[in-house]
Formats: structure tokens, C-alpha cells, sequence
């Protein structure tokens, strides 16, 4: 407790580094590029694009149970994206930071929050492509969408988590940050991003019910799916393995960080 | 009297490893395990060093390259955690150790000023009050709105130094700052520090000038490869410090 409390003064001190930090990432990645914004809305935009009609050909999705694959499979791409991007920078973040960390005393797990901040910000941008294609699908508006902030927020805290244990780890480890990029290639196609494994039939569909529900991240794709795509409330299972996963990673993200802060600097 | 020591060192010394393969992988570490190789050669760059800076004080730093008088610097600013000992600052706290730290050398001056002033601390109110303050004093208004990376090397320091004493810090510590800048440059920072010091600041100076020190401080520490040689009186420290140099001489 008094862990959380030390933390959150710092954080207060130095809340305008924070922003500062965000904002410069921002300009910096907007700066050169003409379209800007309209990036973060167009990458995942044709991704959709493309996708859909791969699988559609592929497969019958308003047979395989999911009404509008458009949205379900934009709300996927997005949080996932999300979630790699965040933890993705924010591994090497404390790295990057080192020229900064060398000469001046703040504190370190900024670097990491930054990261993962920024990429919050990128994600919320990029939800104007849901939009999109919200409108261009005819989908309904449905008064439970607000509700999706709560599988949002909770992937945020889940995912700093992740990106402060990673931060720490990959200062001492750099080859950590090449088997992430594997993990998280292999984590995708378990996350029910573009499937449904409630509806899907075989041998397939039955593993895959049994073992999707201890990957968290299905667990906010799925809340943040039945609020804006089916309109339903969150289900009890569906809030507390939210919450519960965000804090854990949160606390073991924390302490880890923590007990090895100290020593970055020697190895940066 | 307990709260005129601005800054306490008490027997701190600092470790660091050269070990000369870094295990950055995590194969390269696994196989330095099993073959139980995976001690690290130890360096102290800092050993057992105590000093004491009371307020109002204008100490000197001095030594020859490596005796470790950056690395002392760090450790009093928190940059780095020492491996024994402890350090104890009364207040705020401004180092000039290695200038502009946190620019970004593909944003302008002036956004640079914002970030790197909230690095040391500072809110962006206070910053934008001071924002003409720190531009006059650096002379580059007219430079304000170009890339740093367009910038000589000199007026990044100008920048860096404005930004860093602009706050009334109760203590600084400057590692050898003044000798960037032209001379009419470090006349002008000479000045700034003579009138933080008439504010009540109390100043750690690390220089390789000795005569500046002989000017400026009042109290000297001389460290030799990390260990304190002599404390005390500018005039004796810097004496036998200077007889340093006449005895390497005699001897060749
Ligand atoms: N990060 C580091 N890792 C390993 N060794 C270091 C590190 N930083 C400093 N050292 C070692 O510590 C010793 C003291 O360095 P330091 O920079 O404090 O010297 P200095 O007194 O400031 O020298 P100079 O007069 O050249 O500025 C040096 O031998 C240096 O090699
Ligand atoms: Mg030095």
C-alpha cells in the first residue's frame, strides 16, 4: 500500500513530464507525415478491409454465428493492437530512456507508462475507424456502448502492467524483446480476433473453448464486444476477470519494476 | 546547526561492473552460468568517500580524470544508488551535470525548453513565466523555433544552462559547466552562479581549472582514484594539489 502510495506522489511530481513525454511522441510521429491522424485511422481501416474479404471468402461468417464480422473484427484489431504496440514500446522504452536516465534522477517507471499513455491515445484515435465502419455496416447504436470503457480502462492497467515487467526484464535480457515479437504473433490467433470460438463446430472449437478463457485478452475483447457490437451488459465472469488480471499484472508489473530500478542504470 | 549541512555523504562508495562480455542475451548469460562464469571483474569508482557542504558554501571538487568526481556528483544528484553509504540533501536540488538532459534534438528550442524543464521538474506555468528570462539569457531568440539538431554545440549548452538555473535551487552542483560557451558566455554563467550563491544557494563545483576554484570556493575536496586525499581550506587542498603537478614533473 504505502508501494502505491510512494508511486503515486511521483507520479503527481512529475505528472507534466508525462505529458510532455506523450505529447512529444506525437509530434514527432505526426509531424513528417502528410496525412497524419488519418493514419491511425486508415492502417487498420484497410486491414479490415482486407481481412474481411479473406476470410468471407474463406469462410461463411453469418453462418459461423457472427452477425457483422466487419465490426467484430475491427474491435479485435484494435484492442490487440493496442495491447502489442503498448507492451512492444514500453519494453524498450527504459532502454531508449538511457541518455535521459545517465543524467538526471526521475522516475524510471515514467518511461514505460508513457509508452503505454501514448498508445492508449494512438488506440482512441484509431476507434474512429470503428466508427467507420459502424456506419458504413448499418450497425445499431446500441445504449450499452459506454460500457466498453470498462473493458478499455482495465486493458490499459493489464497492459502496463505487461510493459513494466517487460521494461525491466529486457534491460538486462535484450534478446527478450525478439521472443515477444514471436509471443505475441502466436498470442493473436488465440485472442478470437477474427473467430468466434463459441460457434465454432470440431475438434478445433473444442480445444479452443477450453483454453481462450485463460488468455486475458480475450476476456477484454469479448467485454468490449458485447457492449458496442450486441448491446448486452458485461456478464459477472466477464468484469471480474477483467479487473482481476489488470490488477495482478499491475501489482507483479510494480514490484518488479521496483526491485530492479535501481540497478538499470548499471547495465543501460 | 543539524540543518546547515546542505549535503551529508556519508562513507558512500560506488561499484560498478566491468564485466567485459555483458550478458545481454539470455543464451550468452545461461551459458556463462553453467560454466560458472559469471562473475563480474568489480570496479569502485568510489570508496568510502564522507564530505560534508554546509549552506552558504562554495565547495570544490577536484582531482585528475577518472578520480570519480562525476560519478560523486550522481550519486548526490540520485542518478545513481550507492552501493554503501548514504547521501542526505536538505531542499531543492538543480544539477548541471551533463546539460540539457532530455532534449530532443528533432524538436524546436522552444518545446525543448518545455520538456527539458519538466525533466528537472519545473511546471509549465513557472516556464512560461521564465520563458523570456531563459531566452535573453542564452541569446538565441531569433533561433527559437529551429530544430535543435540545426544548432552548434555551444548554443545547445547556452539553452541547457539558462533552463537549469532558472529556478532559486538550494543547492547546485555544476560539473564543469562553465568551461562550455565562448568566454563572454562563462563570464555571464560565472555571474549567474555568483548571484544564486548571494540568493542563499549553496553550490558543489567539480573544475579542472584550478585557478577558478582558488576563486570561487571556499572549502575543496581532492579525490584520488575514488578515495577523498584531502578536505578542508581552499588554499592548503589547491597547494598540494598544484605540488601534485610539480612532483609528476620533478619525477619525469
Ligand atoms: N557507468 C559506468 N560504468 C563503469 N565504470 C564507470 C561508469 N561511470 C564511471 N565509471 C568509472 O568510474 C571512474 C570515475 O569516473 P568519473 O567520470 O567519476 O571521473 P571524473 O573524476 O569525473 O573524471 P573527469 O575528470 O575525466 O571528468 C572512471 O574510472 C570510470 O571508468
Ligand atoms: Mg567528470
Amino acid at each position: 500500500m504505502s508501494l502505491l502510495k510512494a508511486y503515486l506522489k511521483d507520479f503527481w511530481r512529475y505528472r507534466y513530464l508525462l505529458y510532455n513525454l506523450i505529447s512529444r511522441d506525437f509530434k514527432l510521429k505526426y509531424r513528417r507525415s502528410v496525412l497524419g491522424v488519418v493514419w491511425s485511422v486508415l492502417n487498420p481501416l484497410l486491414m479490415n478491409v482486407v481481412m474481411v474479404a479473406v476470410f468471407s471468402t474463406i469462410l461463411d461468417m453469418r453462418s459461423a454465428g457472427i452477425e457483422n464480422f466487419s465490426v467484430y473484427l475491427i474491435i479485435g484489431q484494435l484492442l490487440f493492437n493496442f495491447f502489442n504496440e503498448g507492451t512492444s514500446t514500453a519494453m524498450s522504452s527504459v532502454l531508449a530512456a538511457a541518455p535521459l536516465i545517465k543524467k538526471v534522477y526521475i522516475p524510471k517507471y515514467i518511461f514505460p507508462l508513457e509508452k503505454v499513455c501514448f498508445s492508449l491515445v494512438n488506440c482512441v484515435f484509431s476507434f474512429i475507424a470503428l466508427v467507420i465502419v459502424m456506419l458504413f455496416t448499418g450497425a445499431p447504436v446500441h445504449l450499452t456502448i459506454p460500457l466498453a470503457l470498462y473493458p478499455l480502462l482495465t486493458l490499459f492497467v493489464f497492459t502496463l502492467g505487461v510493459g513494466l515487467c517487460l521494461s525491466a526484464a529486457t534491460v538486462f535480457f535484450r534478446d527478450i524483446m525478439h521472443l515477444w515479437g514471436v509471443f505475441i504473433t502466436a498470442l493473436m490467433y488465440f485472442s478470437a480476433i477474427f473467430y468466434d470460438p463459441v460457434q465454432m463446430g470440431g475438434a478445433a472449437g473444442e480445444i479452443l473453448r477450453r483454453f481462450i478463457g485463460f488468455n486475458p485478452l480475450y476476456w477484454y475483447i469479448k467485454g468490449f464486444r458485447m457492449a458496442v457490437l450486441d448491446g448486452q451488459l458485461l456478464d459477472f465472469n466477464t468484469l471480474w476477470v477483467c479487473a482481476a488480471c489488470a490488477l495482478v499484472a499491475l501489482a507483479v508489473g510494480l514490484v518488479v519494476f521496483r526491485s530492479q530500478q535501481d540497478k538499470f542504470i548499471l547495465h543501460i | 546547526m543539524e540543518n546547515s549541512k546542505m549535503i551529508e555523504v556519508n562513507h558512500v562508495s560506488m561499484r560498478f561492473n566491468l564485466s567485459k562480455e555483458k550478458h545481454e542475451s539470455l543464451k550468452e548469460y545461461l551459458l556463462a552460468a553453467v560454466k560458472g562464469k559469471l562473475q563480474f571483474d568489480e570496479f569502485y569508482a568510489l570508496r568510502d568517500v564522507s564530505l560534508e557542504v554546509e549552506k552558504g558554501d562554495f565547495y570544490g571538487l577536484v582531482g585528475l580524470n577518472g578520480s570519480g568526481k562525476s560519478t560523486l556528483l550522481k550519486v548526490i544528484a540520485g542518478v545513481y544508488k550507492p552501493s554503501a553509504g548514504s547521501v542526505t540533501v536538505r531542499g531543492s536540488i538543480a544539477p548541471l551535470i551533463e546539460l540539457g538532459a532530455g532534449f530532443d534534438m528533432d524538436l524546436t528550442a522552444r518545446e525543448n525548453i518545455y520538456l527539458n524543464g519538466t525533466v528537472l521538474g519545473l511546471t509549465p506555468r513557472y516556464i512560461s513565466e521564465k520563458f523570456d528570462e531563459i531566452v535573453d539569457f542564452s541569446e538565441l531568440r531569433d533561433f527559437l523555433d529551429v530544430p535543435l539538431k540545426n544548432y552548434s554545440s555551444g548554443m545547445v549548452s547556452r539553452i541547457a544552462f539558462a533552463i537549469a538555473t532558472i529556478t532559486k535551487p538550494d543547492v547546485l552542483i555544476a560539473d564543469e559547466i562553465l568551461s562550455v560557451g565562448d568566454f563572454l558566455f562563462q563570464e555571464k554563467c560565472e555571474k549567474r552562479m555568483k548571484e544564486l550563491m548571494a540568493g542563499g544557494t549553496t553550490v558543489l563545483l567539480v573544475s579542472h581549472s584550478i585557478e577558478q576554484v582558488e576563486r570561487m570556493c571556499n572549502k575543496v575536496t581532492w579525490l584520488e582514484r575514488g578515495r577523498v586525499r584531502m578536505a578542508g581550506d581552499v588554499r592548503t587542498v589547491c597547494e598540494a594539489y598544484k605540488a601534485l603537478d610539480q612532483g609528476t614533473e620533478a619525477g619525469t
